[in-house]
């Protein structure tokens, strides 16, 4: 019989009941937020239920927030649609006994740098949230995923969700990478060669040398993206990069309890002999800095790249989506992608603000500024993030380069709040969606790394961060 | 959830892939705290234009396609965001069920939860249907039990789905009471984790 894979492993441990094909599966971590939850405790209030587990539960404010302004309160708030939404979770979750880290609490922020930053994300977890980058735990060998408001219901009610088991799906990247390419660029690598449907029906695995070369925040921003390659979760194995990543967080196990944790986690890991469904094998010394051109995050070139031709592309659908996205984007079929100038740059989101996101974006901004006419925004994952920046003194630089530093939130990846583009207005982005209209009406998203958008923001233009590099 | 056995209902073509809920339901109607009253935001960036009038070219907009009950649509529909405002926002306006060569996991997920049915038929079905459903009195027909697609000519295609879903939208069952009556296999779980990882319990 064949070994079993990561993901077979973390299923088997949490199968509470299997009825016609579909298990009940156990859920050890349910992170909730104000927008997709309102509507899953009304209908637990509906049908007279509780909440089974608020201990495994845990709340942040985060989609909605402004980015300045955080320590006088929800209250003040000016969307009043926004601060109904940010009220309701404050009473749901004091209704029912769930912690809340509220706006202006430092250690609120976005729910997937959150939950890793408390040490409430553990290997061989089963961990859900009404969010589809709930994919970013994977980072852990937790088997992390998005799921929609009912779902949501479902878990307070049951701690558990119904599920039909996925497909085993590995990538493996080997090798090591040429000078600043990192995780962004994998995942965009990854996305551009499997589309954003390739990975549909599967849990990716992500291995090889250079995934075990990444640290836990480069793990968290391969395994975050997975879910634009259509996968609902990825994973990476745990080991000593992970173990020393949780070591003294706030929700890590403490004394005896830390050894036997340990060698419970470390029974998560992919047999030698297991089978996979579907591999692929990327060589990382071939992935160049990559950068969307269109409006899905599987439209990627190479930064010395060309925007391609809709005629390029093998279905009807699929050539009217590309000649309707460069339409959209202001691009002309040809063109060199750093001729494209840009009018803002954003540097956060649940992909990429974590503090060595900070670090590498801050190492280009250093001794620059910014170029005439752009503006350049950094925001900081959670306040215990912007905390560990200050500490490091990249707040400063920032600022002297022309950044704004803001408040935590998820800010402009998705334009709930106030941080927006206004149409026509091209950005360089960290986050991970470049749809139409994501970042704002008419706004043109164009994904990157921390350190490549950074660099746009001192070009003025899309730009080759390999240019930057001292 | 209301049950889904059978429709008769225009279909709208929409020939894009990849259509995200962002497109779907723009962030700016996500800051309801109700289920209902989505339709107004329902793609609402390819309704209305930058001043918020109505898009004559838009299909839905179309007075062909007044009280559409299904959509027919491009690879990949759902992609992006786990948005259930997705499913509640095509329901609130009318349509019970969206027909494409592929769908994105959570979006198929949720739309069963909502009592709207994804259908999965081969590229050249949905083309076929998509080419049937231009103009105006055409009627596409689904049937749940038969798991077919019949198109305005008559011609029939089936689909497949899982027993389960199947089951359960036939009859408009909510999951949380069935998974409910699982409660002692809950319990012992509970009981079994206490000990293996007492870590994780009074956190």
């Amino acid at each position: 019989m064949a070994g079993k894979t990561l993901y077979d492993k973390i299923w088997d441990a949490h199968v509470v009941d299997t009825q016609d094909g579909e298990s009940i599966l156990y859920i050890d971590l349910h992170l909730i937020h104000e927008v997709t939850t309102p509507q899953a405790f009304a209908g637990l209030r509906a049908n007279r239920r509780g909440v089974r587990r608020p201990d495994r539960t845990l709340a942040v404010a985060d989609h909605n927030v402004p980015t300045e302004g955080q320590a006088l309160g929800v209250d003040a708030v000016a969307d009043e649609e926004a601060r109904l939404q940010l009220q309701t979770l404050g009473k749901n979750v004091a209704e029912y006994g769930i912690e809340y880290f509220p706006m202006g609490d430092i250690r609120n922020g976005i729910v997937h740098v959150v939950g890793p930053e408390q040490g409430r994300t553990q290997p061989g977890m089963t961990i859900v949230c009404g969010d589809s980058h709930t994919s970013t735990h994977g980072a852990f060998g937790a088997l992390a995923h998005g799921i929609g408001t009912s779902e949501v219901e479902h878990v307070l009610a049951t701690q558990t969700l119904r599920q039909k088991k996925a497909k085993n799906f590995r990538v493996r990247i080997e090798g090591e990478p040429a000078p600043g390419v990192g995780a962004k660029d994998y995942a965009l690598a990854v996305i551009g060669e499997i589309g954003t449907a390739g990975g549909t029906g599967y849990v990716i695995e992500y291995a090889g040398s250079a995934v075990r070369a990444l640290s836990m925040e480069g793990r968290m921003t391969l395994c975050n993206l997975t879910i634009e390659g259509g996968a609902r979760a990825g994973l990476v194995a745990p080991d000593e990069t992970t173990f020393e990543y949780i070591k003294g967080r706030p929700a890590a196990p403490k004394g005896g309890a830390w050894e036997m944790a340990l060698s419970y986690w470390k029974t998560f890991f992919t047999d030698e002999d297991a089978v996979f469904d579907r591999e692929i094998v990327l060589d990382a010394a071939t992935i160049a800095p990559s950068v969307t051109w269109g409006t899905s995050p599987e439209d990627v070139i190479p930064i010395t790249g060309v925007v391609p031709s809709p005629d390029s592309f093998d279905t009807p659908d699929k050539r009217a989506s590309a000649a309707r996205a460069l339409e959209y984007m202001g691009l002309t079929a040809g063109q060199k992608i750093t001729d494209a100038k840009v009018d803002v740059v954003f540097i956060g989101s649940c992909t990429n603000s974590r503090i060595e996101d900070l670090r590498a974006a801050a190492a280009i901004a250093e001794g620059r500024r910014v170029a005439e006419g752009v503006r350049a925004m950094v925001v900081p994952g959670s306040g215990l993030v912007a905390a560990q920046a200050e500490e490091e003194g990249l707040d400063e630089v920032f600022k002297a380069a022309g950044f704004e530093w803001r408040e935590p939130g998820c800010s402009m990846c998705l334009g709930m709040n106030p941080d927006k583009l206004t149409p026509g207005q091209r950005s360089a982005s960290t986050s991970n969606r470049n749809f139409e209209g994501r970042q704002g009406r008419g706004g043109r998203t164009h994904l990157m790394s921390p350190a490549m958008a950074a660099a746009a923001a001192i070009a003025g233009h899309i730009a080759d961060v390999r240019d930057f590099l001292k | 959830m209301e049950a889904f056995t059978r429709l008769d209902a225009k279909a709208a073509p929409l020939p894009l892939a990849n259509i995200d809920t962002d497109q779907i339901i723009p962030k700016q109607f996500l800051k309801t705290v109700e289920r209902k009253g989505l339709a107004k935001g329902l793609f609402y960036e390819y309704r209305t234009d930058e001043q918020g009038r109505e898009n004559p070219d838009f299909v839905l907009n179309q007075p062909a396609y007044k009280g559409a009950g299904v959509l027919i649509t491009g690879d990949n529909f759902g992609c992006g965001s786990s948005r259930e405002h997705a499913p509640w926002a095509l329901m609130d306006f009318g349509i019970k069920a969206v027909i494409s060569t592929s769908f994105a996991d959570i979006f198929y997920n949720n739309c069963f939860q909502n009592g709207l049915l994804p259908v999965v038929l081969k590229a050249e079905e949905v083309q076929q249907l998509m080419d049937e459903a231009r103009g105006g009195n055409h009627v596409t027909s689904i049937d749940l039990e038969a798991q077919t697609v019949t198109s305005p000519s008559g011609a029939v295609f089936r689909f497949e789905i899982d027993p389960n879903r199947k089951a359960k939208m036939l009859r408009g069952l909510d999951a949380i009471g069935e998974t409910l009556q699982a409660a002692p296999s809950i319990d012992l779980y509970e009981q079994k984790r206490a000990l293996a990882q007492p870590w994780l319990e009074g956190a």
